[in-house]
């Protein structure tokens, strides 16, 4: 543990961590755009600054560790006039048009400017003028709305390993870009759309079929049904339909997902898609209840046994059940039905 | 492999062959030999200096002097201005703008007659009749050259006339007799800062890698110059590039390392294909690569070349570059000599501190401390650039005074013109103005003056430079060269620089005054790496030093300095004679008048090219 002092008070705080963390540790919340715990530090969005006693100018606090003594402001005049700057500059170069873009209400650049009373981009002169790239199936972006925190880029490279977006360009002219600048389509993205969970911005969008406001949607969280991986997950819901997925934090999955997961959803709302169990009746599937269908299911499985004994039985299950789910499978037919002829197909 | 005594065998041979161009000037000779030595720097390379030394080989050979006469190209002298530039030794004689159509005079009056080309002998080396030997002409003489000790006196491609000089003396001398810890304290005491800008102990950062326990550990040379003006590391590399090896080998030994990397952008092919040539020649004589002179100590050298950003100067982004990666720099969480490249303890040093340190070791640390200032020992060489006499390179003690350097070295303000302020530091400095030209130079003074030493670039500006001008040029070149990585300098130089230029086109308002210097403030304090940190540096500095040619720009629409294209107005007063010049020569065709009768510009029409003013014969054409 370290002392530090923090806006005038003291603190014990684990040592080896970021001052951003400290400070969060013990409940002030500094603003960032580009830092994402599970990424390494970036310090180029330059919100997250703080004065530190002792150094000439800011030092950002997502990349600056604690030391025993240290003596941290947070919210000085001076900082709050820099990060108001700051989201000036980055406002200036971004489009105004927060009343259509399906980001408000869950945007960071729109909340720090409400935070830090920016009403406009007060700069004006040369604003990005970009292509928005709808080439991927699944997401867009748009580089107009881009404010360059990278944290799509190094979710990309660092955590999804994939390494399809990078930088192109510098300075004023850098944006976010695929290989020769070719497009989504044609670059080696797997669309997964972790760049788009971790996109601050309206930069990169899912595509979707409805058009909704952030705050129309109530959350479900649940664990993706896919794979047995257990990712977890969030289901976007308006009145009665899934309108998209989000991430989850979740232990299996770091808060990362799959194309599948992340948008193969569609299904849901499918008119063919079974809602309740079916029976075959006189030559044809009815709909019936849960307790018919188990107690179908009962009755065959007492009868068969009874007949021609447990190896009469195999079991064999969907790489989209959980771990859980294949488990209990498992359990049923060894020690319910006394047979070890069960498997799974993803096994092969 | 070579031993130390072959290492001794080769200079005494060597330095017999030199001998002509090292002796004493007034040490008297009747002898028929010579040496002609002519600069192979950039400026005089680019102006076909190679082409000089192959004619003038050839009539030499016509008139059967070869024997006597001995033809080298050497690394730059130093006057850019007047190249090509050719010296003659055992006099000392520095003939100036030396052409093609020159060669036969020299070679029939100088070298078969003995007789002096006066009309050829650099100007300020003619004093009452006399012919001055090159050390007294005052543009050398209060030079001190540390780092560019052998430009000029040796012949880049041979590295016997290297080892003559006592050229890999030093670091036979570290590697045999001194311990790591031993050549640290020693760049500690001679307090060696770092030459590429900030001014960082060598020693200090030399230590602190060696006292990391790593299995790896890395030596960089940054020669990835970029200054706009700047090329003394580019001199150093193409006509001095084995001190700068042996610096790095010295470099190695002490921090434990044995790999180097010689970090060059690739704009510099000259000096690529030299470092390439040094590094095979040291490698042959084993004074580079396994077993360096039979010890047990090993250090191998590779070149990696730049792409041309400027960023790729900063330390960890050129450390980003070489591990292949976009050139941005990184966040500082470590220090690069803990974890730099490849997170192996890294030294980075400039070319220039790494060409101080075999003199160092050497000739001793009180010789060294005894030259420039206790903020600073030692020397910098600076780019001399702009509206000076004497453009080129100059080495100085550090203390000397601004005014030495720009009037007395560098020859003042051509064409009578009067002098406004100095530009130091390239696009992270500042400009200083006429009341500091008495300020003694060094990293403490010129940063309290609000500019910066950087890299060694001086750019001098006249009465006819318009400040607000001067600082939109800098910042045009921050903002192109920007990374983008980081908020305040991708986004915010580039709206400074939009302000600029409203305001140099006349559509500034009082309030980009004041968000001029708000933005700047928080650009300065705000951004992630030195070239973000520094960029506001010209605004800041001509903003608080001419703060009136601002307003008169934004209040009174006017350019005082009558630059601004936007602001000016050419117009032609009754000295005119009607001669008619500057109606034919004007590109737009927006001048009237009869021959012999008063022009009249036409200013709807007039692109402001000047044209007219250049060619009047009668100086009617004025700015207003």
């Amino acid at each position: 543990m370290v002392n530090i002092k923090i806006n005038g008070i003291d603190y014990q705080v684990e040592d080896n961590i970021s001052v951003l963390e400290a400070c969060r540790a013990v409940g002030i919340e500094i603003p960032t755009l580009c830092n994402d715990d599970r990424l390494q530090p970036h310090a180029a969005c330059r919100l997250c600054i703080v004065e530190v006693e002792g150094k000439r100018g800011f030092e950002a606090s997502c990349s600056l560790k604690v030391w025993d003594g240290m003596a941290v402001e947070t919210h000085s005049p001076r900082v709050m006039k820099a990060r108001a700057d700051i989201l000036d500059l980055l406002f200036s170069n971004h489009p105004e048009d927060c009343l259509t873009c399906e980001k408000s209400g869950d945007c960071k650049l729109q909340d720090y400017c409400f935070e830090y009373g920016v009403e406009k981009g007060s700069y004006v002169g040369e604003k990005k003028d970009y292509p928005v790239d709808y080439s991927n199936h699944f997401y867009s972006y748009d580089p107009n709305k881009c404010i360059l925190c990278g944290r799509c880029v190094r979710v990309c490279s660092e955590l999804q390993c994939t390494g399809a977006i990078g930088l192109e360009g510098r300075g004023f002219s850098t944006k976010v870009s695929t290989p020769f600048d070719m497009g989504l389509a044609q670059s080696t993205c797997v669309s997964c759309g972790n760049c788009v969970a971790v996109c601050p911005v309206g930069a990169l969008m899912p595509k979707r079929k409805e058009k909704v406001r952030y705050w129309d949607m109530e959350k479900v969280k649940t664990t993706c049904s896919y794979c047995g991986v257990g990712c977890q997950m969030e289901l976007l819901i308006k009145g009665d339909k899934v309108v998209g997925v989000e991430p989850a934090d979740g232990k299996a999955n770091n808060g990362l997902l799959c194309v599948k997961g992340r948008f193969a959803y569609s299904f849901v709302n499918h008119p063919d898609r079974l809602k309740t169990p079916l029976i075959k009746r006189n030559g044809r599937f009815e709909e019936a209840t849960w307790d018919e269908a188990y107690n179908l299911i009962v009755d065959r499985i007492n009868g068969i046994k009874a007949d021609s004994g447990p190896e009469a039985f195999a079991g064999l299950t969907s790489a989209r059940c959980t771990n859980e789910e294949n488990y209990i499978f498992q359990k049923l037919f060894r020690a319910v039905i006394g047979t070890n002829n069960v498997d799974h197909c993803a096994r092969l | 492999m070579i031993t130390i005594q072959d290492l001794n065998k080769i200079k005494e041979k060597t330095l017999k062959k030199m001998e002509l161009r090292l002796r004493a000037k007034d040490e008297k000779t009747d002898i028929k030999e010579r040496h002609v030595l002519i600069c192979g720097g950039p400026g005089c390379h680019s102006a076909n200096a190679e082409g000089i030394k192959m004619a003038l080989e050839e009539k030499i050979k016509k008139k059967d002097l070869h024997k006597e006469v001995k033809v080298s190209l050497a690394g730059c002298f130093g006057l850019c201005e007047t190249g090509p530039n050719i010296e003659i030794y055992p006099e000392g004689i520095f003939y100036a703008h030396v052409g093609m159509d020159d060669l036969d005079e020299i070679v029939e009056e100088h070298l078969c007659n003995g007789n002096i080309v006066e009309r050829l002998v650099f100007e300020d080396a003619l004093e009452d009749g006399k012919v001055k030997h090159v050390s007294d002409i005052t543009f050398y003489k209060k030079q001190k050259k540390i780092a560019l000790r052998n430009c000029g006196i040796i012949d880049y491609v041979n590295l016997d006339e290297y080892i003559a000089l006592d050229g890999y003396q030093a670091l036979a001398k570290v590697i045999t007799e001194m311990t790591q810890q031993d050549i640290i304290d020693m760049m500690k005491e001679a307090n060696l800062r770092g030459r590429g800008g900030a001014g960082f102990p060598a020693g200090i950062k030399w230590e602190t890698a060696y006292k990391y326990h790593a299995d790896q550990k890395y030596v960089i040379c940054n020669a990835d110059e970029g200054d706009p003006g700047a090329f003394m590391d580019r001199s150093i590399l193409e006509g001095d590039p084995h001190s700068v090896l042996e610096a790095m080998a010295i470099c190695g030994y002490a921090i434990g390392s044995n790999q180097g990397f010689i970090y060059i952008r690739a704009e510099y092919p000259i000096a690529v294909r030299r470092l390439e040539m040094a590094i095979e020649q040291a490698k042959d004589k084993g004074l580079l690569g396994k077993n360096i002179l039979g010890t047990d100590f090993s250090f191998d050298i590779e070149l990696r070349l730049g792409a041309g950003a400027f960023v790729c100067g900063e330390g960890t982004a050129l450390m980003e570059s070489i591990e292949g990666k976009r050139g941005m720099p990184r966040t500082k969480i470590y220090r690069t000599s803990h974890r730099g490249l490849w997170q192996k303890p890294t030294i980075i040093n400039n070319v220039e501190t790494f060409a101080n340190v075999p003199a160092i070791v050497q000739n001793g640390v009180e010789w060294f401390k005894n030259i420039g200032t206790e903020d600073t020992p030692g020397t910098k060489v600076f780019a001399l650039g702009g509206k000076i006499a004497n453009t080129g390179l100059v080495e100085i003690p550090m203390g000397l005074t601004l005014r030495e350097i720009i009037f007395d070295i560098g020859g003042g303000i051509p064409n009578g013109k009067k002098f406004k302020a100095v530009q130091t530091g390239g696009p992270s400095g500042g400009c200083i103005p006429e009341e500091h030209l008495d300020t003694p130079v060094d990293f403490g003074s010129l940063g309290r003056l609000g500019s910066i030493m950087g890299s060694g670039g001086m750019i001098v500006l006249d009465e006819d430079d318009c400040m607000v001008d001067i600082a939109r040029f800098f910042l045009d070149f921050t903002v192109d060269e920007s990374c983008g990585k980081c908020t305040p300098c991708r986004e915010g130089t580039k709206r400074m620089l939009e302000i600029l230029e409203r305001i140099t086109e006349g559509k500034g308002t009082p309030e980009d005054l004041d968000r001029l210097e708000s933005l700047a403030e928080t650009i300065t304090q705000a951004s992630l790496c030195g070239l973000g940190q520094t960029a506001a540096n010209p605004v800041v500095s001509t903003m608080k030093y001419f703060r009136e040619e601002y307003e008169a720009h934004v209040y009174d629409k006017k350019c005082p300095a009558g630059s601004c294209k936007e602001l000016i107005e050419y117009f032609i007063t009754d000295d005119c004679t009607g001669c008619t010049l500057c109606a034919r020569n004007c590109p737009v065709s927006c001048i009237e008048g009869k021959v012999r009768e008063l022009h009249v510009i036409d200013q709807s029409k007039c692109i402001k090219c000047g044209d007219c003013m250049a060619v009047c014969r009668f100086d009617a054409v004025i700015i207003r």
